[in-house]
């Protein structure tokens, strides 16, 4: 599931991300607020009246804000806990 | 101070750095420039444990040593030593938020592979605290390998700490370097969260205030509503909660008038003292409070982790006109000065989105503007309510603010069209957590605002005066004609008059529009001092407010469209030099200037024309 589809509040993982999506510097961005296959992630808003706007969620332990169009490229699933949460870091 | 050592503080945005960094140095602090570029440095002097004084440069937060914008730029350069006109730091204070350990950390190790004599802070562990977790430093140090002192900005132990350690630390010696093991992203990550997860002694879930807080004020109807409420409460209160100081202030500036008056005898060093110094700059100066007060709002916002909030809320509309919500940052801090504003775009890393923000934000209503409608609103417009408490002047300077707003998002969209076409960038940013603002903070905020203007006040703005005062009272007028147009200034304005005749301006506006370049503000002391010339032997009419005077010589008309002027004109020599360094040249900044002009001059004329239409004349 991509993670603009991600219910609200519903804890995931960060399963695939497409980094060609993104540009050099997004991607770097990304990486550095922590979003990584394995990272845990959750959607905690959606901007904008229509939902069109960013979308907030928590990665880790920050939260950041980014465009739908970041977040289409994030792959998430739900779960409890990721098996492989320790070779991934 | 240049030759003192020097320790720079370093870290994450939303590490606490800025408040360590003023608990650390207090209110003696030294703004300045980097050559080259318009970020910011930030320095003062810290005592060591020793009594030894060294400089401590606040560098602006950063994720990495791969910068993506201006001032990560600077971060890294200063780290590196290649920042011009900035020695390489002899120690680092790397700060990082307790609460956030496995992100900061990637960082810290970063720096830490540099091999400078580095102390890392434990910074904010009151908030980890409230947040249900628990770290031990002692466990941190062993695992950095160096010294790790906790800190809260606000408690004087940490800080005594962190001076002790920095005291054995500039007499250490130097570390190895192994920068290049701390190259692979992924690995120091990993080694990141290993160390964080072995620093973390408890983590007990609790309620988190952050995410209560934000069910409101990011919801996307009543967050939006909110953020326009607490606008116009903003702009409600620059006007209401301003008018007792600025009446004291206002108070001195006439006794001090009364004072030159009754010791000096007449003749030109009085005129002129009265004039063109009392006269002009205490015009001036009597809008400290509503300047000080903008800028208490905006520190506030900053400091609360609003302001995060307000860009995320507006990206969607941001999105529209081709910017993101990043923007909305250095366009709100534009209300206070279009200067720090423009400086502070320095955090958008997409060139284009960041050009088409330096090249609006001058229509963003600054502070300067301020006293240009005090004036005009409490002379034209009637101190009376429209119902709900709301007074009329107070609306009629929101809408200008309104104006500024809605021209500022139509200019971004025609020139994300047109000449700063391309890809919009996209919008990624931190929320940082909501804390409540240390008093001292605001406080040191507030007292560098006040001397900026202050120093304006006594330098450009008193020089603008003085040479317009020279300029207005020679040669002398025979008897009969108005001393104001008979001078070389009003030689001047005569010809400027010309051209702006049709839009409705008359001679006295005239001769304020050229020294009003040099900074918004002084268009009053201008239009003052003009007065006061004219009003030489006429007693009663000195004894007059300035508002007063203007009433029986400008129609409401020409009122209005002199306001619809500055909403859009670029007046201001300080917002065209920082935009020509912004933007390395005179291109983008002649564009900006000339299509600014264009505006005004429209706006004007069509708030001329359609007032003289309704029989506003």
């Amino acid at each position: 599931m991509r993670l603009t589809d991600l219910p609200l509040r519903q804890p995931a993982y960060v399963d695939l991300i497409d980094w060609s999506a993104l540009t050099p510097s997004e991607g770097q961005r990304l990486r550095e607020f922590g979003l990584c296959e394995g990272a845990s992630v959750e959607a905690l808003h959606h901007g904008g009246f229509l939902g069109k706007g960013p979308i907030a969620c928590k990665v880790g332990r920050m939260t950041i804000a980014m465009r739908r169009a970041h977040a289409a490229a994030i792959t998430v699933r739900t779960g409890p806990e990721m098996p492989d949460m320790e070779s991934a870091a | 101070m240049s030759g003192l050592p020097l320790v720079a503080l370093v870290g994450n945005p939303n590490a606490g750095k800025s408040a360590l960094f003023n608990a650390l140095t207090g209110a003696r602090q030294k703004l300045g420039n980097y050559p080259g570029v318009t970020v910011e440095r930030k320095a003062g002097r810290l005592a060591l444990s020793d009594g030894r004084p060294v400089e401590l440069v606040d560098l602006p937060g950063t994720y990495s040593l791969d910068p993506t914008s201006p001032d990560e730029q600077v971060t890294r350069d200063v780290i590196l030593g290649k920042q011009e006109g900035e020695r390489r730091p002899d120690a680092l204070v790397i700060v990082v938020d307790a609460s956030n350990l496995d992100n900061h950390l990637r960082f810290a190790i970063e720096l830490i592979a540099l091999g400078l004599p580095t102390i890392v802070a434990l910074n904010m562990v009151d908030l980890a605290t409230r947040d249900g977790l628990e770290l031990d430093a002692n466990i941190l140090s062993r695992e950095l390998g160096v010294p790790v002192v906790s800190t809260v900005a606000v408690r004087k132990r940490g800080l005594d700490h962190l001076r002790q350690e920095l005291d054995g630390l500039m007499n250490g010696a130097p570390r190895p370097y192994t920068g290049d093991a701390a190259h692979d992203f992924d690995k120091v990550r990993g080694e990141a969260q290993r160390i964080a997860r072995a620093a973390i002694v408890r983590e007990t879930p609790s309620r988190r205030l952050t995410a209560a807080v934000d069910r409101v004020l990011l919801h996307p109807v009543a967050g939006f509503i909110i953020l326009l409420a607490l606008l116009f409460v903003m702009f409600q209160a620059v006007f209401s909660w301003a008018s007792a100081p600025a009446d004291m202030l206002e108070g001195w500036v006439t006794a001090l008038g009364e004072a030159v008056t009754n010791t000096l005898p007449p003749g030109i060093v009085h005129d002129f003292l009265l004039q063109g110094v009392v006269g002009g700059v205490g015009a001036v100066i009597v809008f400290l409070p509503q300047i000080l007060i903008l800028f208490f709002f905006i520190l506030m916002l900053e400091a609360t982790g609003y302001m995060a909030r307000a860009a995320f809320i507006m990206d969607a509309l941001m999105a529209r006109v081709g910017l993101s919500g990043r923007a909305f940052i250095p366009l709100l801090s534009s209300f206070a000065c279009a200067v720090p504003g423009i400086m502070a775009t320095r955090t958008i890393s997409d060139p284009k989105d960041r050009l088409t923000t330096i090249l609006i934000a001058p229509l963003m209503t600054c502070s300067a503007r301020l006293p240009v409608y005090g004036l005009i609103i409490s002379a034209f417009i009637p101190a009376r309510t429209v119902g709900w408490g709301v007074g009329l002047q107070g609306l009629v300077m929101f809408l200008l603010y309104v104006f500024g707003i809605v021209g500022a998002l139509v200019a971004a969209w025609a020139l994300r069209l047109t000449v700063t076409k391309g890809q919009s960038s996209g919008f990624l940013m931190e929320m940082p957590k909501y804390q409540w603002p240390r008093p001292q903070d605001l406080l040191i905020g507030l007292w560098q605002r006040a001397v900026i203007f202050l120093k304006r006040a006594g330098t450009i703005i008193l020089f603008t005066n003085i040479v317009l005062w020279v300029l207005m009272s020679f040669p002398k007028a025979p008897d009969g004609v108005r001393q104001s147009e008979y001078s070389i200034a009003g030689r001047i304005a005569g010809g400027i008059n010309v051209l702006v005749e049709p839009i409705g301006f008359n001679r006295d506006i005239s001769l304020a529009l050229l020294p009003s370049m040099a900074a918004r503000e002084v268009a009053v002391s201008a239009i003052a001092t003009v007065y006061a010339i004219d009003a030489e032997d006429d007693v009663e009419a000195l004894d007059k407010g300035l508002g007063e005077r203007l009433q029986g010589r400008w129609s409401l008309a020409t009122a209005l469209a002199f306001l619809a002027w500055f909403v859009f004109a670029p007046q201001c020599i300080s917002t065209i030099a920082v935009t020509r360094r912004e933007t390395a040249g005179w291109k983008w900044t002649g564009f900006m200037v000339g299509y600014l002009f264009v505006l005004a001059y429209v706006a004007a004329g069509l708030t001329y024309w359609t007032a003289t239409a309704l029989g506003l004349a």
